[in-house]
């Protein structure tokens, strides 16, 4: 496959681990940096290829709040579960599916145990799907459920501009799009929640094709954190830990782009129109991180009636955090799945408490599944 | 967030164009790029082509990285 | 607390459905009686001795949509029977077939499906000597379940157990993976993608005979159905208390399957399949039995994909090309569609 084949060339990621190894072993703690990637995309893909097994041993990499289903608050799980009247269609991307709500919720849990009691919840690949099945369906309203970062968001505003020039009245979105350089600043701000210690940030690669690498500057010029924007092959990721380490050994704090073939400094223009045209943002309540100003979506006025909250209004009880739960830490580099009380006794990957145990590839269910064992011997 | 996979423009009409990889084939939207030409390879993400691939940042970055690796480029 | 409830993810095949099986049913069924000595646990078929030895298996079909390309649920309930059967090492005798209606449902594709099953049979020369069937009211069936049940007689004395896999043993599978989990997924509302791939829909009865005629020392054998080659590499793994590794650029996988699971954000080593068999043999006999399977219709890209190692009991990992490893789980469920 072009483009994606060539920079998956076991040649070049072996090449890549040995410069890796060749990194100061000596335990100070210039060579003992904390890396954050912030791209739930990363995750996977760090351990699909098992990269971690590359990594020399005094640099450490934590899995940050990248991915829809790590940072959806319990509360808007609650509420998309508890919304319509139950002859709405429910359409969902996949990775929401097997999401829990507050589990002191009543009724089901997750959209596929709604789906077992007979809601009709559907799979879709695009917003557009969405909104083809409320086209397809014009007796019914068709609420989608709108998550993701800034690579999705452009993508559901053309669905509701689409809507709208085609007027079509039965679909709405429950928005709950959130933004990433909002998060990063929350991560680092001395004082705030986020006294992490991040020596460098594996920044999203297509969420920065969308609002370019010049949106991360603050990270360089405010608070001296070293980033890369790198793609999400093998070679992509490795090559932007080096450069990584390389600034951090350097004592050089830049936004640099690993992945040119598809970012660029001013990123989308287009793309960040249409968001903006439709959206605007909002204080928003990350799942574990707790509020973040601004860094959420809300639609804009003028397209308030596409707002399945403003069409179905739904109160839901509100409930507190699992208590224990150390998501909120975890997420933030602070604190691993081993110190959390709840892990692996009322947290499984069978039975997930937390955002970190609910994604497959989340920190503690990584870590649940094999206790990170760098070198992993035959 | 942020899987999306590069494929190839076969044809476009007006806001939606046909890519393929591999012999898989799509229905995608181009509401968030201009100027895309059949040949061009885009990132497709959730049913939307997001950006460009540019072959030579692509060529260049593979150049790097065989060069670090020692390889024949 | 909401009492428990049945989930979709409960009948994947992956660690939810084990967790049911054991709580549930086991828990019930208990021992086998005295006088049939029942299979080890795990195994799709289980085998009993009453005057001869016999397998014995029984399954259940659900698959929606009912046609999906290359296939349809009787021609998958006949295969699928038989090949359970064949995973043991034994031919299909007979089968039974029953089936739960869902009132209103076309009787047009109730004629459709029974004269595929019909084909089906003949082609594994395996008839269908019983069978059962219940109508149900509206919305309480998805069109049309059909539950089979089979009986094979064994090629060798002793049926081929899940736990027969021994460190030094080479892997084997006769051909592409995720062919039929793609099919169905790419044809289910909203993926919307345009594709060759079809079903591997197929009876491997002939092919495990074709395997044995070159050698008998078939350890372990496996049809990585739902849940996919991962997690029937979890599964013997465990059941054989051996460490597995296969070799990712060895898996053979379509290009389009690969190009639509990089899209989609599946993987497929959990898709299902239902022409593939896990053949897990002894070293010295696995050109012979390579050459073998090569040489017949179905087994035609066959490849070596892995080795039995020494390694922590009940692993089972991927290594990559560039050397670095994956160790693979049993998911909770189906794989979905992912954007992240």
């Amino acid at each position: 496959m072009r483009y994606l084949d060539e920079f998956r060339d076991a040649n070049i990621v072996q090449a890549l681990g040995r410069k890796l190894s060749e990194w100061p072993d000596d335990r100070s703690p210039k060579s003992s940096p904390t890396l954050m990637e912030v791209c739930g995309t990363h995750t996977m893909a760090i351990a699909r290829h098992g990269l971690r097994e590359l990594l020399p041993d005094g640099v450490r990499l934590v899995s940050g709040p990248g991915c829809p289903v790590c940072v959806t608050a319990q509360g808007q799980i609650d509420k998309f579960l508890a919304i319509g009247d139950g002859q709405v269609i429910k359409a969902t991307f996949g990775d929401l599916v097997r999401v829990p709500g507050s589990p002191g919720r009543a009724g089901p849990s997750t959209l596929e145990a709604e789906r077992a009691s007979g809601t009709d919840v559907r799979i879709v690949y695009s917003p557009m799907d969405a909104l083809a099945i409320a086209k397809e369906n014009p007796g019914k309203q068709v609420i989608f459920f709108a998550v993701g970062f800034e690579t999705t968001a452009p993508g559901v505003a053309a669905s509701v501009l689409e809507a709208e020039r085609e007027g079509i009245e039965n679909y709405s979105i429950f928005c709950a799009h959130k933004l990433v350089p909002p998060a990063l600043e929350a991560l680092v701000s001395p004082g705030s929640a986020g006294e992490s210690g991040i020596s460098g940030f594996i920044l999203p690669g297509h969420v920065s094709a969308i609002i370019g690498a010049r949106a991360y500057e603050f990270l360089a010029r405010e608070y001296r954190v070293p980033c890369v924007v790198a793609g999400f092959e093998p070679t992509d990721i490795l090559q932007g830990i080096l450069a990584l380490l390389r600034q951090h050994l350097e004592g050089r704090a830049e936004i640099e782009i690993q992945y040119s073939r598809a970012v660029t400094p001013e990123g989308n223009a287009r793309a960040r129109q249409i968001m903006e045209r439709v959206f605007q943002p909002c204080d928003a309540e990350w799942r574990g991180l707790g509020g973040i100003p601004r860094s959420g979506l809300d639609l804009r006025e003028e397209y308030g009636t596409f707002d399945a909250e403003k069409r179905f209004p739904v109160e839901v009880p509100v409930f507190d955090e699992p208590a224990g739960c150390l998501c909120g830490l975890i997420l933030q580099g602070r604190a691993t799945p081993e110190e959390c009380p709840l892990f692996g006794r009322s947290c499984t990957p069978v039975a997930p408490v937390g955002p970190c145990m609910v994604s497959s590839e989340g920190t503690c269910a990584a870590w649940y599944r094999y206790p990170p064992v760098r070198r992993v011997k035959a | 967030m942020c899987l999306a996979i590069p494929m190839e423009v076969e044809s476009i009409a007006g806001e939606e164009a046909i890519v393929k990889q591999a012999g898989l084939r799509r229905n995608v939207r181009l509401d968030l790029l201009d100027e895309v030409e059949p040949g061009d390879y885009v990132l497709i993400h959730a049913g939307f082509a997001i950006e460009k691939v540019r072959p030579e940042e692509a060529e260049e970055t593979l150049a790097l990285l065989r060069e670090m690796a020692g390889a024949i480029p | 607390m909401t009492e428990e409830k049945v989930l979709l993810a409960h009948g994947d095949g992956g660690q939810l459905m084990a967790d049911l099986v054991s709580r549930v049913f086991q828990a019930e069924f208990g021992e086998p009686l005295e006088g049939l000595d029942g299979q080890t646990l795990g195994d799709d078929c289980a085998v009993f001795y009453y005057g001869a030895r016999f397998a014995f298996t029984t399954d259940s079909f659900v698959v929606s949509p009912l046609f999906f390309p290359g296939g349809d649920i009787g021609r998958l309930a006949v295969f699928g029977t038989v090949n359970d059967l064949a995973t043991a090492g034994a031919m299909p005798v007979c089968l039974s077939a029953s089936f739960i209606l869902e009132e209103g449902l076309a009787m047009d594709i109730v004629r459709k499906v029974a004269a595929s099953m019909a084909e089906a049979c003949r082609e594994a020369n395996v008839p269908i000597l019983t069978g059962d069937t219940k109508v149900v009211p509206r919305g309480q069936a998805d069109q049309m379940f059909v539950t089979t049940t089979g009986v094979g007689a064994f090629l060798l004395p002793w049926p081929v157990t899940g736990d027969g896999a021994r460190p030094g043993d080479i892997i084997l599978i006769n051909g592409p993976i995720g062919d039929h989990g793609f099919a169905i997924l790419s044809k289910r509302e909203g993926m919307k993608l345009e594709s060759d791939i079809v079903s591997d829909c197929a009876h491997l009865d002939d092919l495990v005979r074709t395997a044995f005629k070159a050698s008998r020392k078939i350890h372990a054998m496996r049809d990585p159905t739902r849940g996919g080659l991962a997690t029937s590499l979890c599964d013997l793994a465990a059941q054989s208390k051996v460490c597995i590794e296969v070799d990712e650029d060895k898996i053979p996988v379509r290009e389009s399957v690969r190009a639509g699971c990089e899209l989609l954000g599946l993987d497929p080593l959990y898709l299902a399949n239902e022409g593939k068999m896990i053949m897990i043999v002894d070293p010295e006999q696995a050109d012979k039995i390579l050459n073998a399977l090569k040489g017949h219709a179905l087994g035609q890209e066959s490849a070596v994909i892995g080795r039995v190692l020494d390694g922590p009991a009940g692993r089972a990992q991927v290594k990559s090309s560039a050397g670095t490893h994956r160790i693979l789980q049993k998911y909770a469920g189906e794989p979905l569609p992912r954007i992240c």
